[in-house]
């Protein structure tokens, strides 16, 4: 990996100056993603709203 | 008694097959053409990709399958289309070339009242030297080439281990790809596997795209109401990657991929080399090359198929800039425009345009994305397909089902990590699929069915997919209640 370490250096500096203006998510909504009683509700309310989108696009026409 | 025959045996060929069965009468006959003798379920290649899933998870015998069905594998390649007969053959019918174990090599002719042309694309590896599972990058279109990108991440997994630091890049391997979802779902799953097996601080993951901003995703992004505000997939995408430690190079075309290296330019003219120790690069898509000759002969390719190889249907192919692209220009019915009984499913249809506005470089090279065609909207093709095609045989003038994709919405699940209880997944909706600024002026799309959300419930959604398409796609009972 010798080689690698001055093209390295250049992405690695291109990348931590783009995360540094990137939206970052919380603790609290990091910890939602992954919080089983929550995710069980969004889980029927994300299939709700997929059910309607495939019901709504296979609405004849 | 009809015969009507399916060329290729995906998502929409299978699909447009097995409800052909089920609509038409006993005495019909639909036959199906296929080089491959299996069913892969494409999305979950990712899974097999990073060292989760077993091959034979994701694929499953085609024969056995039509057998109990009652349609007609035939496992081989279509090589000519005669919409016209042919001298000494005077009913349409496209030529074939067995490719099973015994028959290899010998060719047929098989007659047809209705042809569905359900091919898919040609991975078009040869677009970038040097790029692609024999040469010097990995895939993971096909489950075969996925096993192979599993063996070699868990070899890097085993350096790592032994205090090797490596490099994975892992992207677009041409600027005109399409497929940008899959690459961003193997590139999280890799990130994932990499901390689940505890060698992320020895990694450095790069994802190579020739989206003009990332979360482009070859439909020119999208927008999503969130916290109070309309945000662009691209603020989502930027920051999913900040979290994970995931660097970034957009706008780029890769131009040669060597052995550790990939030759790339961006599209303001910068001109690099991205070393690795181990690439994924997606390959762009082409058509499959199929031959069409008029009953005297003569050579017709160009009358039934685009330049790029995909079957010209009902579409507007008018050349237009981006601010003249209209929802509208999309096909409805998919049927060829030169011959009735020819329909394309799927990928195989040539889209009108792209979705994303072009771009060049100032020497020509074109780096944005073409349009992808998923899961969702292939079968909901060859359904419509399916049906319009039923009810032409049983009368009707012209096709009587439609499945634009500037009509219906696409539902995405994209996994970020595969764990029933740490692992999360993007779950995506966008409505319309064809951005339709005459109906939705500012954003192209509405909004109130257009969302995204990262979560462990999108993870346990991806599994039932999985588990629910592939028992779809087996025929089981009740396998036509399962929406597309």
């Amino acid at each position: 990996m010798s080689e690698q370490n001055n093209d390295l250096t250049a992405i690695q500096k291109a990348h931590m100056k783009a995360a540094f203006f990137a939206t970052k998510p919380t603790r609290g909504t990091v910890f939602l993603r992954t919080f089983i009683p929550w995710q069980i509700w969004r889980f029927l309310r994300i299939n709700l709203k997929m059910m309607t989108i495939i019901a709504r696009s296979h609405r004849p026409r | 008694m009809a015969r009507v025959v399916v060329l290729g045996a995906g998502v929409a060929g299978h699909t447009a097959a097995a409800f052909l069965r089920k609509w038409l009468g006993r005495r019909d006959e639909v036959v199906v053409v296929s080089p491959k003798p299996e069913y892969n379920w494409i999305p979950s290649n990712i899974w097999v990709g990073v060292g989760l899933l077993k091959r034979n998870q994701v694929v499953f015998p085609l024969a056995p399958v039509y057998r109990r069905a009652g349609i007609d594998f035939r496992q081989a390649k279509a090589v000519a289309l005669c919409p016209e007969g042919a001298t000494g053959l005077a009913k349409p019918h496209v030529e074939i070339e067995y490719t099973s174990d015994g028959k290899a090599g010998q060719r047929d002719k098989i007659t047809y009242d209705f042809l569905i042309n359900a091919t898919g694309p040609k991975l078009n590896f040869q677009a970038t030297p040097g790029m692609g599972p024999e040469h010097n990058s990995l895939s993971v279109c096909t489950a075969s080439h996925a096993e192979e990108a599993s063996a070699a991440f868990l070899e890097k997994v085993e350096r790592m281990k032994r205090g090797e630091r490596q490099r994975f890049v892992v992207g677009t391997g041409h600027g005109t790809c399409t497929c940008e979802g899959a690459a961003f779902e193997y590139v999280v799953n890799l990130e994932f596997e990499l901390r689940s097996r505890g060698v992320r601080d020895k990694a450095e993951v790069i994802y190579l795209t020739n989206e003009y901003e990332l979360g482009d995703f070859g439909m020119d992004g999208m927008h999503i109401r969130s916290g109070g505000y309309i945000t662009p997939s691209k603020i989502f995408h930027e920051s999913l990657f900040a979290e994970r430690d995931i660097g970034y190079i957009k706008r780029a075309h890769v131009k040669q991929v060597d052995p550790g290296t990939a030759q790339i330019e961006t599209l303001d003219g910068e001109q690099r080399e991205v070393k690795f120790d181990m690439a994924m690069l997606l390959p762009p898509f082409s058509g499959v090359g199929l031959k069409a000759y008029d009953a005297g002969g003569g050579d017709i390719t160009e009358r039934i198929f685009a330049p790029s190889g995909f079957m010209k249907v009902d579409a507007d192919y008018t050349k237009k800039p981006y601010e003249a692209w209209r929802a509208g220009d999309w096909p409805r019915t998919y049927q060829s425009p030169a011959y009735p009984n020819l329909f394309a499913a799927g990928i195989a249809f040539a889209p009108p345009h792209p979705i994303s506005r072009p771009r060049t470089t100032a020497g020509g090279q074109v780096i944005s994305p073409a349009p992808p065609r998923t899961g969702m909207p292939s079968a909901m093709i060859g359904k419509a397909v399916a049906g319009s095609i039923t009810d032409m045989l049983r009368g009707a003038g012209s096709p009587t089902r439609t499945a634009s994709m500037a009509e219906m919405g696409a539902a995405c699940v994209a996994s970020a990590g595969a764990n029933p209880f740490t692992g999360t997944a993007a779950a995506l909706t966008v409505f319309p699929i064809i951005p339709d600024y005459e109906k939705y002026p500012e954003f192209g799309r509405d909004i109130n069915y257009t969302f995204g959300e990262i979560g462990l419930a999108g993870h346990w959604i991806k599994i039932s997919l999985h588990h629910l398409f592939l028992y779809k796609a087996r025929m089981r009972p009740g396998w036509a209640m399962i929406p597309e």
